[in-house]
């Protein structure tokens, strides 16, 4: 069995999760070549073949080219798994190679199962298993589902190179807001859901944290929201946190706030909703209304 | 200019969800339905622009699915889509992202449309390919995940949401298609006048047998819970004795309280 695994630069790095593609592939038990559009200065230690073409001709963000170079990899590589990272740039690019090849993708698969793939769904509280119908399919792995593989080797470079007409620009990347608050640094966190109700509530949240000598935190809905600022946002396009306690109130717990806390030491976990995702990384699930075990809490540590 | 929003309408995601008969897809009965979260941010954006547009321009919402779906159009028409179409498929949770996208395409083909808006993936399904797909399908220019989005004249100048807080900046020229995320805008609140209003405007069925052309490239093999991973403790009941129970695991595994 063979696979096309394609890696991921972010302004002029290899990223990290472009290992996750190799442990996944290693569990797949297929054999690797490995795409990038990066450069060579930074190129990961691996003993396969290497399709390297130029970020600074192609791009990092350019999917008509991208996809040409992976259409031609393809080619010659001839893979039964073409698979990359459920990221901004996989998820964009995979339905474009799998649409040209028309072929099967399975999205965000979370873990390789007897029949095919597990992926999530419904939120990420219920799991499908799906296969593909023909023999080649595309694949994008759920980031931090599979452990990172560090292969060592030396590549059989092969340079690609694809130029033509394109139907967008990139324009260029726009760092992320300053942070006021470093949540890396917090030993406690506690962070406010969806469920916390309306905006008058997170003082509420705001009391506990700082009774237990913690930070703020927040998922994605309520920063949306604006009931709290950005740089308290915990998960994929937030920060991603390790702290001692990590206290999830009326979150529901979708895969990229889990992606950012789950490796919390301790995760408590409220919410009335007994079969939420958050469940499944809390250490304690308090089924119970937020709004009335929080001040009841604050009340009992003060 | 012509404008095309696709919506799907999902169950509540609160709901708890029970495998249905075949075992590959949820029961749907006790469900409440509503609209896409992605899609409403689409739908908000679309109306924005056709607003900005005035006269001359057109917006039409899409949806597939059973007779259900009619009520997230109607919202869709309410929020200020101009008309609707509703793809008639009472099997539509059985076809997979590329029939679905291939149905929309097949529907959009021959209608020039100068930009179509999605969602960036369905809270059920989450796939994140049937926006892509029908860009692909019609050959049109494509960004995704967007949470800014200005036109001007023929050019969509978006910003794409990537790892981390950072964004991209993306621009594009019509026709094409967008996929939008979530905190992309405020989705509004139709208002009475405005429900009034669009149960005026025209709803066109068309059955899902005139555009269906393609064979699902994947199967659906089962639907079930994830496995539980063990360890975590559920605690139920009276607040008072929760809070207790917390405080004292709280003393007994952490180092938190002193």
């Amino acid at each position: 069995m063979k696979a096309l695994l394609i890696g991921e630069y972010r302004e002029g790095k290899l990223l990290d999760s472009t290992y996750e593609l190799f442990g996944f592939a290693a569990q797949l038990g297929a054999e690797s070549a490995l795409l990038l559009v990066g450069n060579e200065a930074q190129l990961p230690a691996f003993g396969g073949t290497l399709y390297l073409a130029d970020a600074a001709v192609c791009g990092e963000y350019n999917p008509d080219l991208h996809k040409k170079l992976v259409l031609e990899a393809v080619q010659k590589e001839n893979p039964d798994y073409i698979i990359f990272v459920h990221s901004s740039y996989g998820w964009d690019l995979a339905p474009r190679v799998a649409a040209a090849l028309k072929t099967a993708q399975i999205s965000e698969v979370t873990a390789i199962v007897s029949g095919g793939f597990e992926v999530g769904c419904c939120n990420a509280k219920m799991r499908r298993t799906v296969k593909q119908n023909n023999n080649k399919a595309v694949l994008t792995i759920q980031a931090g589902a599979f452990p990172a593989l560090q292969p060592g080797g030396t590549p059989q470079l092969q340079r690609l190179a694809a130029e033509g007409a394109t139907t967008l620009e990139f324009i260029g990347y726009e760092p992320a807001e300053k942070k006021d608050v470093d949540l890396g640094k917090a030993e406690v966190i506690v962070s406010a859901g969806r469920g916390v109700g309306k905006k008058d509530n997170i003082p509420i949240i705001a009391a506990l944290a700082k009774t237990l000598g913690g930070e703020l935190g927040a998922s994605r809905p309520v920063v949306d929201a604006e009931w709290v600022s950005h740089s308290h946002q915990v998960g994929t396009t937030g920060q991603t946190v390790s702290p001692k306690l990590y206290v999830a109130c009326g979150i529901s717990g979708a895969i990229q706030h889990l992606a950012g806390m789950k490796k919390s030491d301790f995760i408590v976990a409220i919410n009335k909703d007994k079969d939420a995702p958050i469940g499944e990384v809390a250490d304690v699930l308090i089924v119970a209304d937020v709004m009335q075990f929080v001040p009841a809490l604050t009340a009992k540590l003060a | 200019m012509k404008l095309l929003v696709c919506i799907k309408q999902v169950p509540d995601m609160e709901s708890r969800f029970k495998p249905d008969a075949a075992g590959t897809w949820y029961s749907e009965s006790d469900l409440a339905w509503r609209m896409n979260e992605y899609d409403e941010f689409a739908v908000e954006q679309a109306v924005q622009l056709r607003e900005k547009l005035g006269e001359g321009a057109e917006l039409t919402v899409l949806s597939i699915g059973p007779d259900r779906v009619v009520e997230a159009v109607k919202k869709a028409l309410a929020m200020g889509c101009d008309n609707a179409v509703h793809i008639q498929d009472p099997a539509a949770a059985l076809k997979d992202p590329w029939q679905i996208a291939s149905m929309i395409a097949a529907f959009a083909k021959d209608r020039a449309f100068d930009l179509i808006f999605t969602g960036m993936q369905s809270q059920d399904r989450g796939s994140a390919q049937v926006g892509v797909t029908v860009a692909e399908q019609l050959g049109l220019a494509c960004t995704t995940t967007i949470v800014g989005f200005e036109y001007d004249n023929g050019t969509i100048t978006t910003k794409r949401e990537l790892e981390g807080g950072v964004k991209g900046v993306v621009k594009l020229k019509t026709p094409a298609l967008v996929t939008c995320q979530l905190g992309l805008n405020v989705p509004r609140y139709p208002t009475l006048p405005n429900i009034m209003k669009a149960k005026k405007k025209e709803i066109v069925a068309i059955a899902a047998a005139e555009l269906l052309r393609e064979e699902p490239l994947t199967t659906t093999a089962s639907f079930h819970p994830p496995a539980k991973k063990g360890g975590g403790i559920v605690l139920e009941g009276e607040v008072g004795s929760l809070v207790d129970q917390l405080i004292g695991i709280l003393k007994e595994k952490t180092a938190v309280l002193r």
